[in-house]
């Protein structure tokens, strides 16, 4: 399950993530950070059944937290299934079914924004935040 | 065992052709062998659905009062050629918005046209006698339009080089976004389906020859331009009624970075006159190979990073040097797939029959590069030949002191042998004034990663290079890695002397 943990830096460099992975023993794989020095934005991977403590932990720690499900849009009118997508994802999202539809796991994707910027028929899209 | 187009158009309206497309032949050939499929299949579809840069439409837009000699036309502010007859222009697929740039194109006012949307038709002219009128602005709609004739230069390539990108950046090419060092493999193309590929020697297309172009019933005019069949390489002239496309197959696209293009979906029925025919719509994926051509090269002549055929490269990896790369399609199978399925049913149903070429395309035709009588400027005229350098074991303090006394931003460095191994800039010696802590020697505080061009090579490119680096200077070396100038953005001034620039 990922995880959008965005934080303020205002009251000094707590080391926010080190200090959940101490107090919970869940390990966190960081997938994505955008750290500069007033705000941070990590995006971490962590297994479903940890994301409770995960999430309340860092809470507690002030950092806002968002789960991520199906955070990227397919407009199904606008895709042509040609699959420009499909290798310059990272995290392979994208796939092709056995009639070369193109098929999507948006589990997956960590919102890295490569595929919304190039694909030809600006068919995809990140929803929104909530 | 030989048949006839009359043979086969008889069958066609008694509705007893067997038509098939070119995906499931080379399987009944297989099955049959080629006398077999020969008595049994009458007609092969075929079809593809790809982005077609080269394609756009005339259009008659009829007269308004008073009448107007249209000079220049813009539709939803992308401009239409209107160099030809009073109302008449033809608006090419590529051309940018003057306001969206290249979120919208001619291409996005074809689909907005053939989507039934209403279109901004904007022109000026000096007026004259017969047509005083000077300028015009109206909503027009496709049905509105006298004439909207597609005529497509060139589309249907018979197969397209695959791209890869050896260098170190990301690219973006109209074969999509490639990822550095060999990150990903990009291709374009039916194989199986595609119209040229099933007719390699141009025995059954060419002019005059009915065809699917955008779901509408559409015609061969001819050879396309660029067409190289004698290698392989062969294109197609296509026209047909925009007024009864569809936007399912007609799709506006920009590929980002580089420009607007169409998607068109264009297929060609090939009747199954003789052995030939059927040896030729027998072919398979596996059977058309392309190159792997390197973008990161930015001359006409890109080396190849590997052949590859059709079958691998749908596959979604190849293996290049004993790595996997994954493979990304820009055309779409699926709707190639439509394409040559759509058409199968309108010759079963009689709606459309077939004819052969009134004449003959050249299979012989190749195409060559631009004979160029001027050259472009080259860095060896522009560039600053007296160019300070610094050794890589000498103090900072004698950098700095170079820099002030050459008035210059940049040093390159050289090791004992001359060969350039890195650069120094002002910057580099204030961040080494403020943080002490990386040494004292100007191997501790250069930049490794230089940047460079040759005395050979375009302005162009080196201002490509100046742009992407987002740097002001490029140390020109020879083939030893000695240097032997310095090309500043200073010395791109020179450009303006007249000299190059009329």
């Amino acid at each position: 399950m990922k995880l959008l943990v965005t934080f303020s830096r205002k009251e000094g460099r707590k080391p926010i993530i080190a200090q959940v992975v101490r107090d919970t023993g869940v390990l966190v794989n960081v997938e994505r950070a955008l750290i500069d020095s007033s705000e941070g934005e990590a995006l971490i991977d962590i297994p479903d059944e940890s994301c409770r403590i995960v999430k309340d932990r860092l809470t507690d720690l002030g950092a806002s937290v968002r789960i991520l499900e199906e955070e990227i849009i397919l407009d199904e009118t606008e895709c042509v299934d040609c699959g420009a997508c499909i290798s310059i994802c990272p995290q392979e999202v994208f796939s092709f079914d056995s009639d070369f539809r193109l098929q999507m796991d948006a589990r997956k994707c960590v919102l890295c924004g490569r595929c919304i910027e190039i694909c030809p028929h600006r068919a995809l899209s990140r929803k929104g935040p909530a | 065992m030989r048949k006839t187009i009359q043979e086969i158009n008889e069958r066609i309206k008694e509705g007893n052709a067997r038509v098939v497309t070119a995906e499931e032949m080379p399987q009944i050939v297989a099955e049959l062998g080629e006398e077999g499929a020969l008595a049994e299949v009458d007609v092969v579809t075929t079809g593809t659905f790809g982005a077609m840069c080269s394609s756009g439409c005339f259009f008659n837009f009829g007269h308004a009062d008073p009448p107007i000699r249209m000079e220049k036309v813009w539709l939803n502010d992308v401009e239409a050629y209107a160099g030809i007859a009073a109302v008449d222009a033809y608006l090419g697929a590529t051309e940018k918005s003057t306001t969206r740039e290249e979120n919208y194109g001619g291409a996005h006012v074809l689909e907005d046209l053939a989507a039934g949307r209403s279109v901004e038709l904007r022109a000026i002219s000096r007026g004259t006698d017969c047509y005083p009128r000077r300028t015009i602005t109206t909503e027009i709609l496709l049905e509105n339009c006298n004439q909207a004739i597609m005529v497509n230069p060139r589309n249907g390539y018979q197969r397209y080089n695959a791209a890869g990108n050896s260098g170190d950046r990301v690219l973006h090419t109209y074969m999509g976004m490639l990822l550095p060092s060999l990150g990903n493999i990009t291709y374009s193309g039916a194989g199986v389906l595609n119209p040229l590929a099933n007719d390699p020697h141009l025995r059954v297309i060419g002019q005059g020859v009915p065809c699917f172009l955008g779901g509408a019933e559409g015609m061969v005019v001819g050879e396309g331009t660029q067409a190289s069949p004698a290698t392989g390489f062969g294109t197609l002239m296509v026209t047909g009624d925009l007024k009864k496309m569809k936007t399912e197959y007609l799709r506006a696209a920009t590929m980002t970075g580089y420009g607007v293009t169409l998607y068109v979906g264009l297929g060609i029925p090939i009747p199954i006159l003789d052995i030939e025919t059927v040896r030729s719509t027998a072919v398979r994926d596996e059977d058309i190979w392309v190159d792997i051509i390197d973008y990161s090269v930015p001359s006409r002549s890109r080396p190849s990073l590997g052949r590859v055929s059709y079958a691998m490269l749908r596959s979604g990896r190849v293996e290049i040097g004993g790595e996997e790369i994954r493979t990304s399609s820009l055309s779409s199978f699926r709707r190639a797939r439509m394409v040559a399925a759509e058409l199968k049913g309108w010759v079963e149903s009689g709606r459309m029959t077939l004819a052969l070429p009134t004449r003959p395309l050249d299979p012989g035709r190749k195409a060559e590069p631009m004979k160029e009588t001027v050259q472009g400027p080259r860095v060896l005229q522009i560039m600053e030949r007296r160019v300070a350098t610094i050794g890589e074991d000498e103090p900072i303090r004698d950098a700095a002191a170079k820099l002030l006394k050459g008035e210059t931003n940049h040093l390159p460095v050289v090791n004992g042998n001359g060969v350039l191994v890195g650069i120094v800039t002002t910057y580099d010696i204030s961040k080494a004034v403020v943080n002490p802590g990386k040494g004292n020697f100007v191997r501790d505080i250069m930049k490794r990663k230089v940047i460079t061009t040759t005395p050979e090579e375009s302005v162009d490119i080196a201002i490509r290079k100046l742009e992407k680096y987002n740097i002001s200077a490029l140390p020109v070396v020879d083939r030893e890695m000695h240097v032997v100038g310095i090309l500043t953005a200073m010395d791109l001034g020179k450009l303006f002397g007249g000299r190059w620039l009329k």
